[in-house]
């Protein structure tokens, strides 16, 4: 039986606000345990929370990027449950009144365009951490997370392949950094899913029963937890058994998912509205002024750069999935005015350099005016692509300009013709036997001669330049 | 007359002229508690060395002719205002060691009105009863009859302003928890507008109904104290930006010309008919004094128990999970694991009317009962709240008993709750419509308990409570009593 998998999201992105979301403390992560904490964070008897406008914003923001409707009242409430790093035994989340609805973001998966719906996007608090001594029956609580904004943005069940799954994340990943509304760690937890997945026979309009998967800590262990899911899912089908509702886990060592919780077994919220907060009034000059500061979003600026640059979209796709890269490429190509050639240095040697040592393109030591002075004095034939490449090299390291590497060097190309004449009569003058063979048909010498001259200039002669010249001279004209 | 019997204006005279010391008045009233607390059991926590201190300093600052209105005033405080380094137990065996980090906001701005706190008093439990027995630290007794109650939950703040353990205190209101046990002790107990006082430092009964209010001896104290305790906070979401009037302006004036509304359904069977026969007297008294007495109706008044008792549990059920035992307050020992840990911790931490309600708050809420109950509550709610606007269209304020029957004997209604339910009868529906209310004394019955009279008025309209108050306190006369304790 050919069967079709049906996948829902679940994403959770840290919000980049200095506070958290209904007290003063810092979001910073790392410190000491429990540094970043005041009485309402802890969840001290008489506290109450007050919401930080920033978290909302930011949240709204994440709306509009991926075409949600913003309602004109929202509110917060309760969901209660038990556990130590949840001090005060309830979340508070958004549940019937969320901020924004009816969504939309689009995937590019094998040249085949999907439409996903997002069915809401709202704002929560994260809760501490738990960290269990390995030498004693006793476990500590961190509260340094508890209170930190997050939004949760629900995807539809739209998704059809865990590459669809992986290909989302990836979409809603690089929106909420280019946004610069969430900094996208997935190690650190700031950006965190969990997936909702089922299969059906291949026409079926009903949904299998789903199970939920938890515990992905990247884009690679989503993918793979899918895909084991899929592959479990259809086996038991197979086999005769039924997938039941449940909670599974991913083990990354295992590569395998394990069951957590049934569904007999899954917490009642018992949500309700929090009596201690008001709701959220949005009007349309909010939401204005909110739209009229969105920064250009990925998907525009991947197409802005097809057109206005003519680079491949490919190019397009790897220079703006980070918007830092996509801005260095640019800053380049106002210096330079070669789209092309700044695409391929960037995405050559430049990410290599940044690649090997795990950088990313804001620590990058070679400027976008020294790429650019590099790729313009290439054009003007002042220095050949193969000591560019030396030449960058030596940037990065140095974090020189190209004029002065070329100075200290000597790395300035020979241009001057009567210098090359010269240097080929000799060379000529110097090897009678493959001048006769290559007069006598055997132009693969041509190489042969073009590696004498280089290696007489040491590798200083313009290379077009000595093509010419020797054809002409090789001829005996 | 001694210091301690005297209210805040008889004392603010006298510390102004220099006759007496915030010292001697706070020696006052530390020799009458020595002299009475045993029997009545208003406190908790007595403060007398940070009392002392306080008011060692209040001298300094009225040698120095720096005098706020609450300067040398010994207040008390009801133990679930949460006092930086002073225990604040909530009456609750969870949190009999719990030592808040920090000042509630009514403590800032009682500190900074100078005011002298004299210690933390009885309540019950997470402030859920109408008596004070169900406080982990045993029964507060009425002090015109040690053998009754004295109402609740603030019966405490109550008792200590009637037997003259402090001079005015602090309690909280969430369903009459201010207004019926200064009913049935006979002194002035107001529960402020929602969002009027701070609640940020009050812990949490049910959010969208609790509300600070004061303990005072006459109306005029009243005024003093919501001059001090009113005003907006920024740390807490549902507090009001209205602007806060100079209350005292409101005592003394005439109530000619008021339109007073009676609703029918506050005048049913069942109330006590010296109660009855009371608030008949006071309504006289009102229409001698230029007010017009009118029928109104209030016509959801039947369900206000109902959607009481399911809104606040299920709040309180939400607000009392941070009671876990992993961070302060009472922890089980030999527990096996974490669920282990929670459930003897809860168990053993919370008494049983605690438990009931987290229960009923927990099923009110649970799947598939959440419409049946929390949302329908909430819907019968607005009604309620309705009611009440339309019948300001037509009044100014409303008058109704604070409770149907003078205080009842200890342990008379412990085995019934539903009876217990059934004295914040009359108290309940302002909560729920968020509207202020007070009550004040309005006679004796024959064997000597006070009787309280309740007045109601529209959202922020505490001036209008306090003009009538004082217009029946003066034109009413009320003998003066003090229990024989």
């Amino acid at each position: 039986m050919e069967f079709e998998t049906v996948i829902g999201l679940e994403v959770h992105a840290q919000m980049l606000t200095d506070t958290k979301i209904f007290c003063g403390c810092s979001t910073k992560f790392g410190g000491a345990p429990n540094s970043h904490t005041c009485p309402v964070c802890l969840g001290m008897p008489g506290v109450l929370p007050v919401l930080n406008k920033k978290v909302v914003e930011y949240a709204m923001r994440m709306a509009l990027a991926t075409n949600c409707e913003i309602n004109k009242s929202c509110s917060f409430a309760r969901k209660n449950y038990f556990y130590p790093d949840l001090p005060k035994g309830y979340q508070i989340s958004q549940y019937a009144y969320p901020l924004a609805e009816h969504g939309y973001v689009f995937l590019n998966v094998n040249g085949e365009q999907a439409k996903i719906g997002i069915t809401r996007i709202h704002m929560e608090e994260d809760a501490g951490k738990l960290m269990h001594d390995e030498h004693n029956p006793s476990s500590y609580v961190d509260l340094n997370r508890t209170g930190v904004p997050l939004i949760e943005i629900v995807s539809e069940p739209d998704m059809r392949s865990s590459e669809e799954a992986a290909d989302y994340l990836k979409r809603l990943h690089e929106i909420l950094v280019y946004l610069e509304i969430c900094d996208g760690n997935m190690e650190e937890g700031s950006f965190r899913c969990d997936a909702n997945i089922s299969i059906r026979p291949k026409g079926q309009k009903e949904f299998g029963t789903r199970t939920e998967l938890k515990n992905m800590n990247s884009f690679r262990n989503v993918q793979r937890a899918l895909d084991y899911e899929i592959k479990r899912q259809q086996y038991l089908v197979e086999n005769g058994g039924t997938v039941i509702q449940e909670t599974r886990l991913w083990d990354d060592a295992q590569g395998a998912t394990n069951s957590m919780r049934s569904k007999e077994e899954a917490h009642d919220y018992r949500y309700f509205p929090d009596p201690d907060l008001v709701p959220i009034l949005v009007d349309d000059a909010w939401v204005a002024k909110i739209r009229k500061d969105l920064p250009e979003l990925p998907l525009t600026k991947r197409e802005r750069f097809v057109k206005d640059y003519r680079i491949p979209a490919y190019d397009a796709g790897v220079l703006t999935a980070d918007k830092a890269l996509a801005n260095y490429y640019e800053e380049v190509v106002m210096f330079c005015s070669q789209p092309k050639a700044a695409s391929n240095w960037i995405m050559g040697d430049v990410m290599r350099f940044l690649n090997e040592e795990k950088r990313d393109i804001r620590q990058c030591p070679i400027t976008a005016k020294s790429l650019a002075d590099m790729i313009r004095l290439i054009d003007e034939g002042a220095i050949s692509g193969k000591m560019a490449k030396e030449i960058v090299e030596d940037i990065y390291k140095t974090g020189k300009t190209p004029q002065t590497i070329i100075k200290e060097k000597g790395l300035v190309q020979i241009t001057d013709e009567g210098e090359l004449i010269k240097s080929i009569t000799s060379i000529i003058k110097a090897n009678p036997n493959q001048l006769a063979d290559y007069r006598g048909g055997k132009e693969k010498l041509f190489g042969f001669f073009v590696g004498q001259v280089m290696k007489a200039t040491h590798g200083k002669a313009n290379p077009q330049l000595v093509n010419e010249l020797l054809k002409k001279m090789l001829a005996g004209q | 007359m001694e210091l301690h019997q005297l209210t805040i204006h008889e004392l603010q005279e006298k510390i102004k002229k220099g006759s007496v010391s915030a010292t001697q008045v706070t020696e006052s009233v530390f020799s009458r508690i020595d002299a009475v607390e045993e029997r009545v059991h208003s406190y908790i926590r007595l403060m007398k060395e940070e009392a002392l201190a306080t008011a060692a300093k209040a001298d300094e600052n009225i040698k120095n002719g720096n005098i706020k209105p609450l300067t040398g005033i010994p207040i008390a405080l009801k133990d679930l205002i949460c006092t930086k380094g002073i225990t604040t137990t909530c009456g609750s065996h969870i949190l009999h060691n719990f030592i808040p980090p920090y000042n509630a906001t009514v403590i800032e701005k009682l500190t900074a009105a100078g005011a002298v706190f004299v210690g933390k008093t009885n309540m019950d439990e997470f402030a859920m009863g109408s008596s004070t027995e169900t406080s982990y630290f045993g029964p507060t007794r009425n002090p015109w009859d040690l053998e009754r109650i004295p109402g609740g939950s603030s019966g405490g703040s109550a008792t200590a302003v009637a037997a003259d353990e402090c001079i005015a205190s602090i309690g909280s209101d969430t369903g009459g928890s201010i207004r019926q046990p200064a009913a049935l002790c006979g002194i002035v107990g107001m529960k402020p507008t929602y969002g009027r006082v701070s609640r940020f430092g009050l812990i949490a009964f049910a959010s969208s109904l609790d509300q600070i209010g004061p303990f005072t001896k006459d109306v005029e104290d009243c005024a003093i104290m919501m001059n001090v305790l009113a005003g907006f906070d920024s740390r807490e979401s549902t507090s009001v930006p209205a602007e806060v009037p100079d209350y005292r302006q409101f005592t003394g004036r005439d109530i000619k010309g008021w339109r007073i509304g009676i609703p029918k359904e506050y005048f049913v069977e069942g109330i006590d008919p010296e109660v009855n026969a009371a608030i008949k007297k006071a309504i006289s008294v009102i229409e001698q004094n230029g007010g017009q007495c009118v029928d109104i109706t209030l016509p959801h008044t039947q369900y206000c128990l109902a959607v009481y008792y399911i809104i606040a549990p299920a709040e309180a059920c939400s607000n009392l999970a941070r009671y876990d035992g992993v961070r302060y307050g009472f922890r089980a020992n030999d527990v096996r694991d974490l669920l282990d840990m929670y459930k003897k911790t809860r168990m053993q931490g919370f008494g049983a009317e605690v438990k009931r309600r987290i229960m009923i708050g927990t099923y009110a809420l649970s799947a598939g009962y959440y419409d049946a109950y929390y949302k329908k509550a909430s819907q019968v709610r607005a009604l309620i709240k309705r009611d009440f606007e339309k019948a300001f269209k037509n009044c100014d304020v409303i008058l109704t008993p604070t409770t149907p029957t003078p205080a009842f004997k200890i342990g008379e209604k412990t085995d019934n709750p539903l009876q217990m339910y059934l004295s914040d009868i009359f108290t309940i529906s302002t909560n729920l419509a968020g509207i202020p209310g007070i009550s004040i004394p309005c006679g004796f019955t024959s064997g000597g308990l006070p009787i309280g009279m309740q007045f109601l008025s529209s959202h922020f309209e505490e001036g209008k409570l306090i003009q009538i108050a004082s217009a029946y306190e003066k034109s009413a006369k009320i003998e003066k009593r003090r229990p024989s304790l």
